[in-house]
């Protein structure tokens, strides 16, 4: 079905909310009543003369019979019939299911966006409770502690002839483990209160930078220009109150200066300049500014007008940057999909993977990728070099080449019979 | 003679509520407070059953299971691990290991007692 489609199913909607005839109509603008019903039912094109005269007949802007719903509205559909896996001939009516009943399909849209914004929540907070060792430590000692109370308090409770020395032991133990508790409790409310959303909030050094390269939108115009950059580079975490930590100041410095050095080597005026005679295929354009393919990785996703997303790891697959990209998830605290590209890179210093990508659970947001990796540090004999592995995702439309799916990480993944899955998804099995 | 268990819990007062419950049941209960000498002890006691934490200063209560199963001596001996630990994977660890059973914190007194009971037929 065609964007043309949608047109005829609009008119007819606007002339009955008119509470018009289609005869009337028809003879309104001259034509026949039997060609306005094929209009209307999506079964000829409609376009210039007529369609201005039915506009101003309805009394509408034209904009307002073939633009009425969003590009956006008819992709979220179709997202939501593959995720559903609808197949055969409803699957590609999505703009005939818009343009019939458009209240219903804004129902379903929203409906499905809340259920991708709690699906986001559940990650983010399994995510959590998985990983941060501390909030995994709070629970782990409140559930200790219940259960000391509750087995206790039942012995307590139902044995009737327990001997004084056994009763007095129990009250004291009950005593100290509900003190316990409740000093765990307040502790825990307090971490949760200070961090009331893990999304939002940094609760390792790492999401510290997060945070701060965010605030920066990934910019830093003052390393790209000055010469003395240590001095910039200090002024800049001197001044980023969310830089908390000696650990977040060390990892952010290092960032910094990795941004300086590619700036010195490859200004972004000189690569813009690249990118808008060849293009943005990085080995085209590592090859012309003879640059390694990773200087050019990490260059590209600080062009804004790129929108690009950025995930480098060291030799040990650990995530140590990332630049978001929406449609591709990178998980904060577990481990990542084996399937990335980043991690084939990883272990293929010197090549240069290149793929289309997308996401599980985000089927309409598809990504070239690129990735590499290089070695870093000063060699040294006879040890295995240190290497880092850079993956750019660069949004793309959705086109013939088919996207190589992969997820974010196994605990969300609906994959079910992948066989990387290193445990089971609480997405498709509720666990 | 009444039944031997050895109980690896570091929870002072969950190992001492267990300890109540088992004796007034009849069992003799020997409790350890660290992982490290758990399987020495269970090598020497031949208890009945043993009741497994999971986190343990020492050594994990996974540890000490993966090593009493790898011990074919020990393939009949009923192990009942107790933890806070809840995840599902923790619980598929602990049955690919060899558990007999596995159950998280906060459990109630006759849930673990039940759990013993069929775990040892009596």
């Amino acid at each position: 079905m065609t964007r043309e489609a949608l047109t005829g199913s609009r008119i007819r909607e606007r002339r009955v909310m008119a509470g018009q005839k289609q005869a009337d109509l028809a003879r309104q603008i001259g034509i026949s009543a039997s060609y306005l019903n094929l209009i209307e039912h999506n079964r000829r094109r409609i376009g210039g003369k007529v369609l201005l005269n039915i506009a101003a007949a309805l009394g509408v802007e034209p904009q307002a019979l073939t633009e009425g719903a969003e590009a956006a509205l008819i992709a979220t559909l179709r997202e939501a019939a593959i995720d559903a896996g609808l197949t055969g001939p409803d699957a590609a009516r999505a703009d005939e299911f818009a343009g019939r009943f458009p209240g219903w399909a804004d129902v379903l849209v929203g409906t499905r966006r809340r259920i991708a914004a709690l699906e986001q929540t559940v990650e983010a907070l399994t995510d959590r409770l998985a990983h941060d060792p501390h909030l995994a430590a709070s629970m782990h000692e409140l559930l200790t502690t219940a259960a000391a109370i509750r087995s206790t308090a039942s012995i307590l409770a139902e044995t009737k002839t327990l001997q004084p020395e056994w009763r007095d032991r129990f009250h004291a133990n009950i005593n100290e483990d509900s003190r316990r508790l409740s000093d765990s409790a307040q502790a825990l409310v307090t971490y949760l209160e200070t961090h009331p959303d893990a999304s939002e909030t940094a609760s390792s050094p790492q999401e510290e930078v997060e945070v701060f390269l965010a605030n920066h939108s990934f910019e830093f115009e003052t390393l790209e220009t000055t010469e003395d950059t240590q001095n910039q580079i200090e002024v800049l975490i001197d001044g980023a109150q969310m830089l908390q930590s000696l650990a977040a100041r060390h990892i952010a410095k290092g960032v910094l200066q990795q941004v300086a050095r590619d700036a010195a080597r490859l200004p972004i005026v000189l690569l813009r300049e690249a990118v808008a005679r060849l293009g943005s295929d990085p080995v085209t354009l590592a090859r012309d500014l003879r640059q390694p393919v990773v200087r050019i990785l990490r260059r590209l996703a600080a062009l804004p007008e790129l929108g690009a997303g950025l995930v480098v790891c060291d030799r040990s697959g650990t995530v140590i940057f990332r630049k978001s990209v929406e449609g591709f998830t990178v998980p904060r605290h577990g481990a990542c999909c084996p399937l990335w590209p980043l991690f084939s890179a990883l272990n293929h210093p010197g090549s240069v993977m290149a793929t289309r990508v997308s996401q599980l659970g985000h089927a309409r947001a598809e990504f070239d990728c690129f990735a590499a990796c290089d070695t870093v540090g000063v060699p040294s004999y006879n040890a295995a070099p240190l290497v880092q592995a850079v993956m750019l995702l660069i949004p793309t439309t959705s086109g013939a080449e088919s996207a190589e799916q992969m997820g974010s990480t196994c605990r969300i993944c609906p994959h079910e019979d992948c066989a990387a899955r290193r445990e089971p998804s609480i997405l498709s099995q509720g666990v | 003679m009444s039944k031997h268990v050895v109980l690896v819990e570091d929870e002072v007062n969950i190992a001492e509520a267990i300890r109540f419950l088992l004796s007034q049941e009849g069992w003799r209960v020997e409790t350890l407070a660290n992982g490290s000498t758990a399987v020495d002890v269970i090598r020497n006691v031949l208890p009945d059953l043993v009741m497994l934490d999971v986190m343990l200063p020492g050594k994990s209560g996974f540890e000490i299971l993966d090593e009493l199963r790898a011990d074919t001596s020990f393939d009949d001996m009923p192990i009942l691990m107790l933890t806070a630990r809840g995840q599902s994977r923790d619980r598929e660890m602990a049955e690919k290991a060899g558990v007999s059973r596995f159950m998280t914190k906060p459990f109630s007194n006759s849930e673990m007692l039940d759990a013993v009971r069929e775990l040892t037929n009596t």
